[in-house]
């Protein structure tokens, strides 16, 4: 169960995050912005690779103390970061994996809705949905 | 089978309508008006391969570099949208590319030699928009525009902008 769910941007902005609402959030939102130079890193790498197959998903991109982010880039240079409680030692890669990928689906639909411009803040009710049923429950 | 109709026909309405739209009022168009309808139909194509790329692109891996993207273009974004593939692609290495399809599906019910030929472009005006809105989101800012000679055959001119 994540803690913190980020959308962001090409251009580095964010489009939505969202975060559990009894921590200070403030924290997440620095939390999200010190991963994405860590993104970036493993983006320009994989590039000098030559790997045929490259991939998504991100991985662990760093440790905290309290927390684990993990990230995934999508072929239009949107960013998904997710943060979960180092805590929660249970969960496995495939379970991060599988939320990435419920994540870009729904991200899919909503910058299909024509009522969406792309580069502007999400407020699909449905994406809404799908994140509120990733992350911790509270109370 | 009568999803392939359904697109051809909503398009030719779409800039049936658009023309319309654009000449009600004035008896005459003028060249500006024209631009006018070319550029509304071009924006309504980029909108669409902004979104449309977005769920083409979802499970392929990363492309390498520009001409991977533009061989993706030309394969499985082609497929997908016009139902066939692109028949050659060009290229002078420095970002201009030559996409030429001999049986362009949105051209096919028009003509098939040089009747009409007039009136082709304001049939491309979307489906360049829809290549345009396809590789901006994949990061590459260009310029498409296209060009009949013969029908049902035309081709895309892509010039990659950069900064």
């Amino acid at each position: 169960m994540a803690v913190c769910i980020a959308v962001i941007a090409k251009e580095n902005y964010p489009l939505y995050i969202r975060s559990v609402p009894t921590q200070n959030e403030l924290k997440f939102h620095y939390t999200v912005h010190t991963s994405l130079d860590v993104v970036e890193e493993k983006i320009s790498a994989v590039g000098k690779s030559l790997g045929d197959q490259r991939e998504l998903y991100l991985g662990l991109l760093y440790p905290t103390e309290d927390y684990k982010v993990y990230g995934y880039v999508t072929n239009s240079k949107v960013k998904f970061v997710i943060v979960v409680d180092s805590s929660n030692t249970s969960l496995r890669d495939n379970e991060i994996r599988s939320m990435f990928r419920k994540l870009h689906n729904s991200f899919t639909d909503v910058m299909c809705n024509p009522f969406h411009n792309p580069g502007d803040q999400i407020q699909s009710k449905a994406f809404d949905g799908i994140v509120s049923g990733m992350m911790v429950q509270t109370g | 089978m009568a999803d392939e109709s359904l697109f051809d026909f909503l398009h030719m309405e779409i800039v049936s309508h658009v023309y319309k739209e654009q000449q009600a009022g004035k008896g005459e168009m003028d060249n500006k008006d024209r631009a006018v309808c070319v550029s509304v139909l071009e924006s309504m194509g980029f909108r669409v391969g902004q979104g449309l790329i977005e769920r083409l692109t979802r499970d392929s891996p990363s492309f390498k570099d520009e001409l991977d993207v533009m061989k993706f273009v030309c394969k499985d974004f082609w497929t997908k949208v016009f139902r066939r593939q692109v028949d050659n692609l060009r290229t002078n290495h420095q970002g201009t590319y030559v996409l030429q399809d001999n049986k362009f599906s949105l051209l096919t019910q028009l003509s098939n030699g040089k009747q009409y030929l007039d009136q082709a472009p304001k049939y491309l005006a979307f489906s360049c928009g829809v290549v345009r809105g396809a590789l901006s989101n994949l990061g590459m800012d260009s310029v498409v525009t296209a060009e009949v000679s013969v029908m049902p055959s035309c081709k895309f001119q892509v010039v990659i902008q950069k900064l």
